[in-house]
């Protein structure tokens, strides 16, 4: 609806309305970060503060980054997110561009089983696959937090329809230019493709970074905590009670994507929006 | 690069060589392209749901050696547990719950906020951020401000005079607080999902509502907003439920399908049962049923969608 045609009554409303909404929205976060800088006698008395009496916001971070090695839980985050994403380009973008602009015998069949494919729910897999990594004696490995999302059929989707809109006489120039096939998919395609790819790369790393229920199957040694299974290990450690630097703790983990989406909003929703609408 | 102001004409000349052997190449190619995709979907996908299946007939516990089949015992046993019925009736009940909050405040505030552009990217910036947060991080947070003592809500409640209220630890609250939470969490995915659907309609449709006298919003959202957003409304809609019917980390962190059994929901009973209890075979039977719920979901949109588009 557009046009700020809006009367002056509907557009107060429409501020109160939104405002309110907002605060509410906005509300645990700002209370996880106010209580990440209280006392620990602050945060249990019984008149609540906004601003805190006493700060307590060094001890609160230090208490969070010493107790449990919480940057090796921020790296394992980025190592496994981003080898995730580089492997799902891998195998999954030469199967797109198949699909989109080879012709091959088996090409229908093979489209019909990746949508097929969409319809499973990746919990479905969970036991199997868990059996699988055990057999393998890879349980508790990076490598069992990272191989099982190397295969997106999603991505396989998003990136097929993206391949179909670009023109075939691109291919074809670069063809006689004597472009090999390979050549193709990555000096041709993939430039192309980077707006979907940028999108469909932002849906996968949010996706692994907050993923919770994987990483709690696979992984026990504390060193391959993804940020997730770390403030929850930090609660489970200190038996809960020592809220500031929990709460610490809780904003580290979620720091770098919220801040990565603050600074590239537009990126960010439009990937998101993007990667919805295309599935 | 005269060749490429006539790539027609090479092609047909490439076409020129015997059909089979370009076709051979063509269909060698795709597969090379096509492989690696491929067998990974085996692996990883295929294998593994047929052997959720296979092991839902077995009485494997991991660990052991052996196992044999037994038939539907796992299935018969699961159906005859009060808890799975427990799980199954509050994994519904907050599907139902989810669904409408998450998808009509979605719709409200996207109207709400392409009405007009005062504040937009502020209004839309501070919806969507739950959508970054981790669950499980947020979950945690969500837990002190529900805290009977120390949290905000009973603070608020203290303030206005009421007693408070012990949210995660009331059977009769328990699954209504993560309910909330869900929503928190996801609307702003649904309100992007709307914006978009929003922004796709013609204005000319709100020209035509205004001459034939409809020009208040109400009338605008009757006549041309919603039937024209039905399918991302149907696609929202799926997407919300199916994502419901997988909560696990709020239950998870909070409060371990308690008190009483009254937020056991599918997904944490399949943990449980499969990678705490290691009960194999029970865990994909269970398994079976989530996935046999979440496929139906998904077929229903698309009959339904199927239905809109031939008849209209």
């Amino acid at each position: 609806m557009t046009g700020n045609r809006l009367g002056p009554f509907a557009r107060i409303l429409r501020h109160v309305v939104l405002m309110t909404l907002a605060v509410v929205i906005v509300a645990p976060f700002v209370w996880m970060v106010l209580c990440s800088f209280k006392t620990q006698s602050e945060i249990l008395s019984a008149e609540i503060r906004i601003i805190p009496h006493t700060w307590a916001a060094v001890e609160n971070y230090t208490a969070a980054l010493t107790r449990v090695p919480m940057l090796r839980f921020l790296l394992n985050g980025v190592i496994v997110t981003l080898v995730i994403f580089l492997l799902q380009v891998l195998v999954n973008l030469p199967a797109a561009y198949a699909l989109a602009k080879l012709r091959f015998r088996g090409r229908s069949a093979f489209l019909g089983l990746v949508l097929l494919c969409l319809l499973i729910p990746v919990h479905a897999t969970a036991i199997p696959t868990y059996i699988m990594f055990y057999k393998a004696g890879l349980l508790n490995t990076y490598a069992s937090l990272i191989l099982p999302f190397t295969i997106s059929v999603f991505g396989i989707f998003l990136m097929r329809q993206f391949f179909m809109t670009v023109p075939d006489d691109l291919i074809d120039a670069a063809r006689v230019d004597g472009m090999s096939e390979i050549g193709i998919v990555w000096r041709v395609m993939l430039p192309t493709a980077v707006p979907a790819l940028v999108a469909f790369g932002i849906f996968s790393v949010v996706a692994h970074w907050n993923d919770y229920f994987w990483p709690l199957i696979v992984v026990a040694d504390q060193a391959l905590y993804t940020p997730p299974l770390g403030v929850a290990f930090f609660r489970l450690n200190d038996q809960g009670t020592s809220y500031g630097p929990l709460m610490a703790a809780a904003t580290i983990s979620i720091a770098p994507l919220v801040i990565a989406f603050l600074l590239a909003q537009r990126r960010f929703i439009e990937g998101i929006t993007l990667t919805g609408m295309k599935a | 690069m005269t060749a490429l102001s006539s790539p027609r004409n090479a092609i047909s000349a490439a076409g020129a060589r015997p059909a089979s052997a370009s076709k051979q190449r063509g269909d060698r190619r795709g597969w090379l392209y096509s492989a690696p995709a491929v067998v990974t979907m085996g692996v990883l996908l295929f294998g593994p749901l047929l052997a959720v299946m296979l092991f839902s007939l077995t009485d494997w516990q991991l660990g052991q050696e052996q196992f044999s089949f037994i038939g539907a015992r796992n299935f018969q046993e699961l159906f005859a547990d009060t808890v799975f019925w427990k799980s199954l009736r509050n994994t519904f009940l907050y599907v139902l719950l989810v669904v409408p909050g998450t998808v009509i405040l979605g719709l409200i505030v996207a109207v709400l906020l392409e009405s007009s552009n005062e504040l937009k990217g502020l209004y839309r910036t501070a919806h969507f951020i739950p959508v970054m947060a981790a669950t499980s991080a947020m979950a945690i947070v969500w837990g002190t401000m529900l805290h009977p003592t120390i949290g905000l809500f009973n603070h608020i409640l203290y303030g206005l005079g009421y007693s408070g209220v012990s949210w995660l630890r009331d059977e009769h609250t328990a699954l209504l607080a993560l309910v909330l939470i869900g929503i928190w969490q996801g609307f702003g995915y649904a309100m992007v999902l709307f914006i978009a659907g929003l922004k796709a309609i013609p204005q000319n449709l709100y020209d035509a509502a205004e001459i034939d006298g409809a020009d208040s919003v109400m009338d605008r959202m009757r006549l041309v907003v919603l039937p024209m957003i039905g399918p991302v409304l149907m696609f929202v809609m799926v997407v919300t439920a199916v994502r419901a019917f997988s909560v696990f980390d709020t239950v998870r962190v909070l409060t371990a399908g308690g008190p009483n059994y009254s937020t056991d929901v599918l997904l944490y009973r399949l943990n449980t049962e499969s990678f705490d209890y290691l009960r194999t075979g029970y865990g994909a039977a269970l398994t079976v049923v989530f996935l046999g719920i979440v496929i139906a979901i998904t077929l229903l949109q698309a009959k339904i969608m199927d239905r809109r588009v031939h008849y209209s």
